[in-house]
């Protein structure tokens, strides 16, 4: 359908589809939407494909950081009594390995993939808060810059990544060092919050017209119900740690048993957040394979409304589990006896869509591809994970498991096998997209088995070394305990971990060298990602598709409608209603500004003067201030933008 | 002498060990055959031959397939059912309330070490301890968990029991040992530095035999006979070691550290970290933070004669 | 960082530097000390006034002063070793306060270590062969927090504890005052 004015003569005169005017307005688009030049261009640029590329690298450096500490402590555990770490360093190390991982790669890398894809698959030009977005980027860049300049300078988080009090109060933990655990965790929740919101505006109001909720695809709703996770269960996460701040800096008796607090008080804060986050991690995930069996079988995932009732139950019943990390803390029975029961029937959504999945496939003509190969990867891992997680969900049972190397096998196999596998099959499936090149598909195939080996390999025998005695977080054992031969094999098994990594590594290389041209859609691919180029350019589409099903790639007819009469001499999008998204609006979307990283320094400066004194906030406030007002205040060219916007109407 | 005890809970020494190594087993076994199922489903789905003609809009395979979902779905809520029922019946069974002619043993979590307690309604018959615990075989026994710092964890492996310890509340569990031997013990909530090698041992033994050995923990410390363990006496109280320890029937009152009245009668030394012989006594007394840095206890310098004194009063501490 | 502009490279690595000193010192975690028992060292001085020419101060055991670990070990050996039976939390009983600005016996971190190992006359025993040097270097840098002498970031917060002291970092510093007469309270 064609709407409204456009630039230019008089448009009844003109045929809107004719060529000459198509590409003049791809010239005009891509003027309005580039960002500027060189290094200021790039730090201002407010495309939600560069900021999402920007999460996805830093998330990725990240993920090799946290890789390499856990490299140490296997090198450490690899042999009893072993003096490579000691128990200060160790603790340093596992604490920020737990940080690292679980705060700055998984949350950022899968909310990243959804600000990158989201607005592609929905058919918009970019996300609805451009600014903020980038500012939440900055926000989580200074977050992790801060964890990392601490464990450099002997300063790292030594509680672990839970960081229970008293340990990490102000009696048990001197020095700082809790104190930048805390503050960490507050910009990578910021971080999210802000990513969050991104998303959830932005499915619900600038979807293309005719795609109504019932037809976005499940990648979308997964991100959608992450999405509404993180904002229910990162302020606590946030209250948590400010509590911890201020019983540490201002001498607060919040988790101070004589005083009136509670250092369970802190459990329940953290775990209620803690739990909900392994499913945050783990929802958008759902999604990418969601994405991956479908465009790889060639045919819609089955029972798509169960998919989505699953995921939306999945979200719910998360909430509903914390306890489950308190099972032998002494409190009543018939408490833990619900989150026992909530913990053991979340299983069944997931379960529903695996059975979907096996379905989809079945009726399907898979390729068997390495996207295809990390989801059947993640199938088998992830279950046995999820195995192990009915066990330790059954109170009795967790009495011997609990706080041992068994749950350390638990949370990997779900975390790699639920998380990680299907980020690397999402890599090679999207990174044609984002590069224009395909990764190589040996390469591919030995980094996937290589993973699945080494995974197997490191964690399955810590079941056993769980359920034999060996408690977690220590730095190392005695050799009479005889968990000397188990821990050799999951050291080694981490040395084929790292490998697989290293020939991922070699083939994102080689294929920005030289891949092979992915064209727009070298999968065959069912959703609208894959109806622009690759990369996309800078505004998505030129001519913002509609869609009449649920896959509008494999059911496009020739006369489908697009969308055309948005200008192009700035930056304007669609705006739809929230059900069915039938056009409503069009808004112009602000341009590029310094002022969100300035906004993120202000941020920064607040929280790590936090660290040190309470003067911080004070002054903290008052430097944020003025950066938002900077930030709202519009710059000429803005306003300029207004009123040509006011006066054309 | 078995050092470092057995740790495992495949090896269960009690009714609750034995009644959460047969849950386990159970759950295992569910677990397996669930895996098997689902992995090759999912196998057949991507590996099955199809045949040429085969298309894929197929109402009727579809309808076929929600059968086999729906099916599939049910069966995993039955199966989570049963677990989840079989998981309260076991819980019951563990944590009722324990008989009441269980002893009561008070042990307090402390970085990096365990006080043991024996009360009595007699104060005079109190017996304090640290590291080993003893319990009579075929006797429930109730712990009341403490800690006096931050949060530890007492757990048992083969006996089946896991308790944390938090500041400002008492925990408790309760168990019984039916088979004697020597289990091992270790913190099971990190705890700081030594958090690795915070262990402590359960002897359980026959009910004679705990009844000697609660008596003589009862008692206060032999006074040395021979001159060099007199002159070891002299050494602890003149240096470091009386701010910290304590030995009853002499003027060291110290609870910082771990009591050493019968120090001699235990099978291990510095939280069960190392066999409780003369050497492994005199290394860890001339330097602790070599063996486990970041312990409390510092290095001590003493002249060879009063380090062979000292051992020789300490070794008579039984 | 362009070779156009070396000095700003070499202000950053300077500025880097120091950031690493500071946070290094204050984090470091010293287990072993140097046994022997504690000993004070023969040259420590009472008084700034001596016959002659100037003698050199003894340099100030300032690791100690300047990590936190210390200093929080320090606080928990002041609790364990019963110092607060005589000096309560800092504000005094039988024994003269300690979070005050009046140090008979001088208030460098080496003059309390003396006086911890020697003792002093009305009531302050000699410890010297019953404390590590490290426990008493600790106890000599928590006690110069009680007066707020140490830098906020290093100097402890609030004890897990019933309060019966304000937080050692948010306590104002007092300068001690040069004093060689006892206080009123110790007068005869």
């Amino acid at each position: 359908m064609t709407t409204g004015t456009g630039t230019g003569p008089d448009p009844v005169t003109i045929n809107p589809l004719d060529p000459v005017t198509l590409e003049r307005e791809r010239r005009e688009l891509q003027r309005s939407w580039s960002p500027g030049p060189g290094l200021w261009g790039w730090l201002t640029n407010v495309d939600h494909k560069s900021v999402a590329v920007r999460y996805i690298v830093t998330a990725f450096v990240f993920f090799l950081l946290g890789g390499i500490q856990a490299g140490l402590m296997r090198l450490q555990l690899a042999r009893p009594e072993n003096r490579l770490l000691g128990p200060d360093e160790y603790s340093q190390i596992f604490s920020t390995h737990g940080t690292t991982m679980m705060f700055l790669f998984a949350v950022p890398i899968v909310t990243a993939v959804g600000l990158y894809l989201v607005p592609l698959m929905i058919g918009t030009r970019n996300v609805a808060f451009p600014r903020l977005n980038l500012y939440g980027y900055y926000v989580y860049l200074i977050g992790g810059a801060l964890l990392y300049t601490g464990l450099l300078l002997n300063t790292g988080p030594e509680a672990g990544w839970f960081s229970y009090v008293p340990l990490s109060g102000p009696e048990f933990s001197p020095g700082k060092r809790s104190d930048v655990y805390a503050q960490t965790v507050t910009f990578t929740e910021i971080s999210a919050l802000i990513t969050s919101v991104e998303i959830i505006v932005t499915v619900f109001k600038q979807r293309a017209p005719g795609m109504s909720l019932n037809r976005i695809p499940l990648f979308v709703w997964a991100q959608l119900v992450a999405a509404f996770m993180i904002m229910f269960a990162m302020p606590w996460v946030a209250t948590a740690s400010m509590f911890l701040a201020m019983d540490r800096l201002v001498g607060t008796h919040l988790f101070n048993p004589a005083e009136g607090g509670d250092p369970l008080l802190w459990q329940h804060l953290f775990w209620f957040f803690g739990h909900p986050e392994v499913y945050i991690i783990f929802v958008p995930a759902l999604g990418f394979v969601s994405s991956i069996v479908s465009g790889m079988t060639g045919r819609p995932i089955f029972g798509y409304p169960i998919m989505v009732v699953a995921l939306v139950v999945t979200g719910f019943m998360s909430f509903g589990l914390w306890v489950h990390h308190m099972f032998a803390t002494g409190i009543p029975q018939l408490s833990e006896s619900f989150f026992s029961a909530m913990s053991m029937m979340i299983a069944i959504p997931t379960g529903v869509q695996i059975f979907c999945w096996t379905a989809t496939i079945w009726s399907g003509r898979p390729r068997f591809r390495v996207p295809f190969l990390f989801v059947l990867g993640f199938v088998v891992v992830f279950i046995i994970g999820g195995f192990t997680g009915v066990m330790v969900a059954s109170v009795p049972y967790d009495v011997q498991a609990h706080d041992t190397f068994f749950v350390v096998a638990h949370l990997h196999y779900v975390l790699l096998g639920g998380m990680v596998f299907p980020l690397f099959g999402a890599a090679y499936y999207w990174l044609p997209k984002v590069t224009g090149r395909m990764l190589d598909e040996r390469l591919g195939r030995w980094h996937f088995w290589l993973f699945f080996i080494g995974v197997n390999l490191t964690f399955f025998p810590m079941h056993q070394l769980g359920l034999d005695g060996m408690t977690r977080r220590v730095y190392t054992y005695l050799p009479e305990t005889g968990w000397g031969p188990l821990n050799l094999v999951a050291s080694l098994g981490a040395l084929t971990i790292a490998a697989s990594v290293a020939v991922f590594l070699v083939n994102l290389v080689r294929s920005r060298r030289g891949g092979a041209p992915a064209g727009d859609d070298p999968w065959d691919g069912p959703t609208l990602e894959w109806a622009t180029s690759s990369p996309p350019p800078p505004y998505n589409f030129h001519l913002l598709p509609t869609v009449r099903s649920r896959t509008p790639l494999w059911k496009r007819e020739s006369d489908a409608p697009v969308v055309t009469g948005l200008r192009t001499d700035m930056r304007e999008i669609l705006v739809t209603t929230m059900l069915d998204a039938e056009p409503d609006n069009r808004m112009r979307l602000p341009e590029p500004t310094i002022w969100p990283l300035l906004a993120a320094l202000a941020t920064g400066v607040t929280f790590i003067a936090l660290i040190f004194t309470p003067w911080g906030l004070p002054i903290g406030a008052v430097l944020i201030t003025v950066a938002f007002i900077g930030w709202g205040w519009p710059s000429p060219k803005e306003h300029e933008l207004q009123l040509r916007e006011e006066r054309e109407g | 002498m078995q050092f470092p005890g057995e740790h495992s809970a495949h090896g269960p020494a009690g009714p609750q060990a034995l009644l959460l190594d047969r849950l386990g087993d159970l759950l295992y076994g569910i677990a397996a055959v669930v895996f098997v199922l689902v992995v090759t489903a999912l196998l057949v789905a991507a590996f099955r031959r199809r045949p040429n003609g085969e298309g894929m809009d197929d109402p009727a395979r579809e309808r076929r397939m929600a059968m086999a979902v729906a099916s599939a779905a049910g069966a995993t809520v039955a199966t989570l059912v049963a677990v989840l029922f079989l998981s309260f019946g076991s819980g019951k069974r563990l944590t009722g309330t324990p008989p009441p002619d269980a002893i009561q043993i008070r042990v307090t979590g402390r970085q990096w070490f365990w006080d043991v307690e024996y009360r009595d309604s007699l104060p005079s018959r109190w017996a304090t301890t640290a590291n080993e615990i003893h319990v009579p075989v075929g006797r429930p026994v109730v712990f009341q968990l403490r800690s006096t710092d931050v949060i530890h964890s007492f757990w048992v492996p083969n006996l089946g029991v896991k308790r944390d310890m938090i500041p400002g509340q008492e925990t408790s569990i309760w168990f019984q040992a039916d088979t004697p031997g020597v289990y091992r013990g270790q913190c099971a909530e990190f705890c700081g530095y030594q958090h690795a090698k915070m262990s402590f041992l359960v002897v359980a033994e026959p009910p004679d035999r705990f009844a000697v050995w609660l008596d003589r923990q009862r008692d206060t410390a032999r006074t040395p006979t021979d001159s060099l363990a007199r002159r070891g006496q002299e050494v602890f109280l003149a240096s470091t070691c009386v701010m910290c320890h304590a030995i009853q029937g002499t003027p060291a009152g110290s609870r910082v550290g771990p009591n050493l009245t019968h120090l001699a009668s235990r099978r291990t030394i510095a939280a069960g970290t190392l066999p409780n012989t003369r050497g492994h006594l005199a290394g860890w007394i001339i330097d602790p933070q070599q063996i486990k840095p970041g312990v409390r206890m510092p290095p001590n310098a003493l002249a060879p004669d009063d380090l062979q004194a000292l051992l020789a009063y300490l070794e008579s501490l039984r | 960082m362009s070779s156009r502009f070396p000095s700003r490279r070499r202000a950053l690595v300077v500025a880097l530097a120091l950031v690493a000193g500071l946070g290094c010192e204050r984090e470091t975690r010293r287990f072993r000390e140097v046994p022997p028992t504690a000993m004070p060292d023969a040259s420590l001085r009472l008084s700034s006034i001596n016959p002659g020419p100037p003698v050199p101060d003894v340099p100030s055991r300032s690791g100690y002063v300047e990590n936190a670990y210390a200093v929080s070990e320090g606080k928990r050996l002041f609790a364990q070793f019963n110092c607060v039976g005589c000096h309560a939390q800092g504000g005094g009983a039988m024994g003269p306060p300690l979070m005050d600005d009046e140090w008979i016996y001088g208030a460098e971190p080496q003059n309390i270590f003396a006086t911890i190992v020697q003792g002093r006359p009305n009531g302050m025993p000699a410890y010297g062969p019953r404390l590590a040097t490290s426990q008493v270097w600790q106890l000599a840098a928590y006690i110069r927090s009680m007066s707020g002498r140490v830098r906020k970031d290093v100097a402890p917060g609030r004890a897990d504890a019933m309060q019966a002291t304000a937080q050692e970092q948010a306590t104002t510093e007092q300068r001690p005052v040069e004093s060689t007469t006892p206080p009123n309270s110790e007068r005869p």
